[in-house]
């Protein structure tokens, strides 16, 4: 018998991983989810989320501190995704680099190097537990924001900008009117890559000596626990949250720039 | 007087970019209000750069840009009463063709007149309301025959409505002039044609002055009420369409409209010149040896029986063209280039006749090559971008070098020549080109070159300093190749500078 080779069965590998390592984990953690301590179906997990006050003020409190990173990110980049995109400088892209690089440098020293900056600075750190965590956090994720920003910025056709002068639009008008509206899929973008993530980053609190606690806190304390049950709840929560935000950036960007595709 | 006619007024204009480049140079122009003028040139030219400069995008190095008398050439492109149709339309991709229509009127604010609660009149700008906006997107989208369109996405029209639309963005703001960069560049033959037709007409109803850039000059010849011809930056001829293909200045302009056939020829009496080989009646009246390039258009000349013409040939070619035959004739070592809408066997021999009105005759621009040449090492002098090999004896008459490398006068007197300065001349026969790119004195790109019957006129201009040598070859290179510029040591003639000769 010859073997014969598809084309298709190089999906199998793939396949087996996102099989393996995806969809079961996620049935197991469906499962822990809705299963009490001793395996029986039960929706207890559900509602001690939703009943408890603390769950739902971690919640909001993970909510709070993802939107002003984010925001705090997107007021940082823009402007820098901005100039860089815009100079004349022919080096730019080392400047880029230079706003990137803390990106290759390891998680842990920047913010053991973050830490004790902010200690010199504030004395007590953890006197300070949200606004360290807002400054941790978008130290962490700019380098997130500023790249899809820049390339969006960088691949604006200049001539547009010239004919929106053309017709009669100042400096303020052709950004408000122009360049802001066609670089709303990098923001997207941007938006997207830091506002998940810096709901659950809780390694970052911790190394700052944090005492509050975001989603992601919640479900390692439970599951250091020995919880498997109510911290896979809390988990599948959040990947339903997840789930609807995305939605929603997705219809916003396809209504707004349809074929020129989402940028990064 | 002369003011209130032109709308705009080039005054020698300049732009230097920021390498170095001369974009524009020595721009001169006025344009008539309601006029349609068409920049004409080849690609690079600066075509493009002197519509940037008029609306307000680039800014001139020197030189005013005059918009009703008024200097304009420093103010920022939307203080303009002018509109852009860009060569890739330019279509804001976020909007619908309605937004992009109304782009200009919702930015617009017009003056009002209006009497305040004191009874004193006072000027205010407001902005355009709804429903005029509305009337005048309507009534642009009409004039371009797209009416109905306003709610797509400009990127589900096609090429040409995208450039209808762009068109109905720049018109609806009624501008004072409409500025068109290679518009139809983008477009099928079929549809460019159409479109011609549609601006010409377009141009006719709106009675705004049309500056318009393209490199076709098909396009410019049937189009336009002025034809500005542009190469290299500067103003090689204006005139009407007719002007310029009948009467054209030079052979730049010659060969870039139409077909021509380029010779080099000598007056040899009144109002008679020889070239390839015969003497020909003409019109034009150069002085008697003059050396003169002779242009004859290929539907100048008369196919006749053998030896009733002026010139008698064989055909090496006949190519059908739709309306007529382009015939290929060899006239000893010339070739001729002819339309006719009659055949010609091939390998046949006829004659030729060229009447005295197709014979255009224009005074040679490159006779000779000069330059400011100092002399660097013994027997070498610097010019044009190289080092060459010179024969400095000449300068001295009896003179001779010596061991040590002095020159020694026919009076014994030595003298170190390094560092003086000279003017040097080399005729273009007398330069050839190589490929290899260090054998020769200088190296530089072919800028230009020109078909003469027997032989291509060649310009290579150096990177360096942009200098140019003008020369003859009867082999052909391509434009834009790198060469190196071979002169032999003795065909470089020398002379001292005035001032160099006192000392």
């Amino acid at each position: 018998m010859v073997l014969r080779f598809n084309r298709k069965q190089l999906c199998i590998p793939y396949a087996v991983f996102l099989v393996l390592f995806v969809i079961v984990p996620l049935f197991v953690i469906a499962y822990y989810a809705f299963t009490d301590g001793q395996g029986k179906l039960s929706f207890e997990n559900f509602e001690n989320f939703f009943l408890n006050t603390n769950t739902l003020g971690t919640l909001l409190y993970s909510f709070a501190l993802a939107i002003v990173t984010t925001f705090v990110c997107l007021l940082i980049a823009y402007p820098t995704a901005y100039i860089l995109a815009r100079s004349n400088f022919r080096k730019k892209h080392v400047l880029l680099m230079l706003f990137v690089l803390p990106m290759w440098i390891n998680f842990t020293l920047r913010i053991t190097a973050l830490k004790e900056i902010l200690s010199a600075l504030e004395g007590n750190i953890s006197a300070y537990p949200f606004l360290n965590s807002v400054i941790g956090m978008s130290y962490d994720f700019l380098p997130f924001m500023i790249l899809p920003l820049y390339t969006s910025l960088l691949k604006l056709d200049k001539s547009l900008l010239e004919a929106a002068a053309d017709l009669g639009g100042n400096k303020f008008t052709v950004f408000l009117r122009v360049t802001l509206p066609l670089s709303v899929p990098g923001i997207i973008s941007g938006v997207t890559m830091v506002l998940l993530p810096s709901m659950t980053n809780y390694v970052v609190l911790d190394m700052l000596y944090n005492s509050t606690y975001i989603m992601g806190s919640l479900i390692g304390s439970y599951f250091s626990a020995y919880d498997w049950n109510n911290g896979s709840m809390i988990a599948l929560i959040l990947l339903a949250i997840i789930f609807v935000v995305t939605l929603v950036t997705d219809r916003f960007s396809d209504k707004d720039t349809a074929n020129r595709g989402a940028v990064l | 007087m002369g003011k209130s006619e032109n709308i705009i007024e080039l005054i020698d204009v300049r732009k230097v970019f920021d390498d170095e480049t001369v974009a524009v140079d020595c721009f001169n122009l006025q344009v008539k209000k309601g006029e349609f003028v068409t920049f004409l040139g080849p690609s690079g030219c600066g075509k493009t750069t002197t519509l940037r400069m008029i609306a307000g995008f680039d800014i001139p190095t020197s030189g005013k840009i005059l918009l009703n008398g008024e200097d304009i050439s420093r103010l920022p492109p939307n203080k303009r009463p002018v509109n852009t149709v860009f060569q890739k339309y330019a279509l804001f991709p976020h909007l619908n063709v309605y937004e992009n229509v109304a782009f200009g009127l919702r930015l617009k604010r017009v003056s009002e007149e209006r009497v305040d609660r004191n009874g004193k009149t006072v000027t205010k700008f407001i902005r355009l309301g709804k429903s005029e906006i509305d009337r005048k997107v309507k009534k642009a989208l009409e004039i371009v025959d797209l009416e109905g369109f306003e709610k797509r996405s400009v990127s589900t029209l096609s090429g040409g409505q995208q450039q209808r639309i762009a068109i109905a963005r720049a018109i609806v703001n009624e501008p004072e002039i409409l500025l068109l960069d290679e518009p139809l560049g983008a477009l099928d033959l079929k549809m460019r044609k159409e479109m011609q037709v549609e601006l010409k007409n377009m141009h006719k109803k709106l009675g705004i002055t049309f500056i318009y850039v393209t490199h076709d000059q098909e396009e410019a010849l049937t189009m336009s009420d002025k034809i500005v011809v542009i190469n290299d930056g500067e103003i090689q001829q204006t005139g009407t369409p007719t002007e310029i293909y009948n009467e054209p200045l030079n052979t730049f302009v010659a060969d870039f409209i139409g077909e021509s056939n380029i010779f080099n020829g000598a007056v040899v009496g009144k109002l008679k010149v020889k070239f390839c080989g015969a003497t020909f009646d003409c019109l034009d009246d150069y002085e008697i040896n003059q050396l003169v390039d002779v242009v004859v258009r290929p539907e100048d000349i008369r196919i006749c029986k053998p030896g009733e013409g002026q010139l008698t040939g064989r055909v090496i070619s006949s190519v059908f063209k739709g309306v007529h035959y382009e015939i290929t004739v060899q006239i000893g070592k010339f070739e001729i280039i002819i339309q006719s809408t009659s055949d010609a066997p091939v390998g046949g021999t006829i004659g030729l006749r060229i009447e005295p009105d197709g014979i255009h005759l224009m005074e040679k621009v490159y006779t000779v090559n000069k330059y400011d040449g100092v002399i660097t090492k013994n027997n070498t002098v610097e010019f044009g971008d190289g080092n060459f090999e010179c024969d400095l004896t000449k300068l001295y008459k009896g003179s001779h070098i010596d061991e040590e490398g002095y020159l020694v006068t026919a009076e014994g007197e030595k003298k170190d020549l390094t560092g003086v300065e000279v003017n040097v001349e080399v005729a273009p026969s007398d330069i050839s080109m190589t490929d290899d790119l260090n054998a020769g004195g200088a190296k530089g790109n072919i800028i230009s070159m020109i078909y003469k019957g027997d032989h291509y006129r060649y310009i290579v201009r150096t990177e360096e300093n942009e200098e140019d040598y003008v020369l003859s070859c009867p082999d052909m290179w391509n434009t834009g190749d790198l060469v190196g510029v071979v002169i032999a040591k003795d065909k470089i003639k020398l002379a001292l500078k005035p001032a160099e000769e006192e000392k």
